[in-house]
């Protein structure tokens, strides 16, 4: 980069641009049981943890879930779930892939009803032009 | 007959579950309860078919920088991820780095890069990679080169005038004066309209003798970051207003009941035998405000609610990409998380089975 006198902007990069190998971790458990678990989502906060939540607590199987973030600089969220004798593991899979289904179909659904919009309500000349 | 809307019938089970209550003092039913095992008569596990059935988005307005549309048939939960995302994780083009080779003007070396900062960079994100941690210089797949190159010098005019605007040039800097320095690569956007979007941000004042020349480094990044990277000015959801009134409206209270809502919510309107009578017509006008319990006789005629999963979504861009692109790729971006950590508990999964597999072959030689 050019040599002057740089005056970088505040730069408190997360993990985002380089992101660490490892996104999900799993508590150590000492009974051995699969059923209940501590998962760590990182770089995830409210975002992923309340969404998450919501489609686990969905699940007939599911007992108990819940997330917390750990502390403010960390970026972090633990997720903890406990099922009627499902593992945990599985039960998570589960939810990533509902949240995601049910994402796709949003998608879907948001983007025709733009397109509908567009061909009815909008003069492409006029409307859209106004900037 | 008043006007009685058709949940008015509804159990009131069925309220509790979908209506947020607007008390005098207090709001009631806050919580989504609909979760298996708070209620023996419904099934309420997660069913894509049941979601899709009753899911329903509705445009109300659009523009290239705002929208509002109806999110009808999610979760809080979900409605609020979509608009944290729109907020705090849509990426952006935005300057990160100036590099100040003369700057004679009053204003500070790093007041005035934060100031460039916050300009709207009109540039698709989605045509750039994130730029790596450890490259030092950027390239043209990951940054977006501007110059700020301006001298402020006096009008040649002989007149006693003392308006800035007629005594000297330049001596505004606005944020038209950036100058887009394509990088070698980067030929492919020369018709993409690279540049500020509003082009009268202003950067500075100057004087005769001043001057600006500044390099400017562009780079892809997320609100999370910094604000200056979010794609929004605004981006909110309030829950659709419901109102019904239990009595009939009569006479003088008609116009007190009207003036306890926003205008448009409540009409009043002539009988044939020329009797007043108050009607709800547009409860979705109402900012809930509550006014109506402050009436002793006129607060026990009429319920207050809100419609739990009816979400008025209002989404102002800041003119980089359309409000409508701008949620598609909020959901994207939800998907995409999914995605990221189905794959990682998936490899997780293949590894450690692998892994598995070769210590039992270890113990077996």
């Amino acid at each position: 980069m050019a040599h002057g006198i740089t005056a970088t902007l505040a730069n408190y990069r997360t993990s985002l641009q380089s992101p660490s190998t490892a996104n999900i971790g799993q508590e150590a458990n000492s009974s051995g049981d699969e059923s209940c678990q501590t998962f760590i989502l990182n770089d995830e906060d409210h975002t992923l943890g309340n969404a998450l939540k919501y489609i686990l607590n969905k699940n007939p199987e599911v007992t108990f879930v819940g997330y917390s973030l750990t502390h403010p600089s960390e970026n972090k969220i633990n997720l903890r779930i406990q099922t009627s004798g499902k593992p945990a593991i599985d039960v998570l899979k589960q939810g990533f892939k509902d949240l995601k289904q049910m994402c796709s179909h949003m998608l879907t659904t948001f983007e025709s009803s733009t397109r509908y919009y567009k061909e009815n309500h909008m003069d492409v000349n006029s409307d859209m032009d106004q900037s | 007959m008043p006007h009685i809307s058709p949940s008015a019938t509804a159990s009131p089970l069925e309220e509790v579950r979908r209506k947020v209550k607007l008390t005098e003092h207090t709001v009631e039913n806050v919580n989504s309860t609909d979760f298996p095992g708070t209620y023996e008569e419904y099934d309420d596990a997660w069913s894509q078919e049941k979601f899709e059935e009753k899911f329903q988005i509705d445009i109300v307005s659009l523009s290239t920088t705002e929208m509002e549309f109806d999110m009808v048939g999610v979760d809080a939960a979900i409605a609020n991820s979509i608009r944290r995302i729109l907020l705090a994780e849509v990426p952006t083009m935005a300057i990160e780095t100036a590099a100040i080779w003369n700057n004679t003007s009053i204003i500070q070396d790093e007041v005035l890069a934060h100031r460039l900062g916050l300009i709207p960079i009109k540039a698709d994100p989605r045509l750039f990679e994130y730029k790596p941690k450890d490259a030092e210089a950027g390239s043209s797949d990951d940054t977006l080169q501007f110059s700020l190159k301006i001298r402020c010098s006096r009008n040649n005019v002989t007149t006693d005038a003392t308006d800035p605007r007629v005594l000297f040039k330049n001596h505004k800097v606005y944020s038209r004066d950036l100058e887009w320095v394509p990088l070698p690569g980067q030929d492919h956007l020369k018709n993409k309209g690279i540049g500020p979007v509003d082009k009268d941000i202003l950067i500075a004042t100057m004087r005769p003798g001043h001057e600006l020349d500044v390099d400017l480094y562009c780079v892809k990044g997320i609100g999370k970051d910094h604000a200056k990277f979010s794609p929004v000015a605004t981006a909110s959801y309030r829950l659709l207003p419901e109102i019904r009134l239990l009595r009939e409206f009569h006479g003088e209270e008609c116009e007190r009941l009207q003036k306890c809502f926003s205008p448009g919510v409540i009409e009043v309107r002539e009988t044939p035998e020329g009797k007043k009578m108050a009607r709800v017509v547009n409860a979705r006008m109402d900012t809930c405000s509550r006014n109506v319990f402050r009436h002793d006789d006129l607060k026990d005629g009429v319920v207050l609610q809100r419609v739990r999963d009816h979400f008025i979504f209002s989404v102002e861009s800041t003119g980089i990409l359309p409000p409508d692109t701008l949620v598609s790729e909020a959901m994207k971006i939800l998907m995409g998380k999914c995605q990221k950590f189905l794959q990682e508990l998936d490899d997780k999964a293949n590894s450690f089975t692998s892994s598995k597999d070769k210590h039992r072959k270890g113990k077996k030689s």
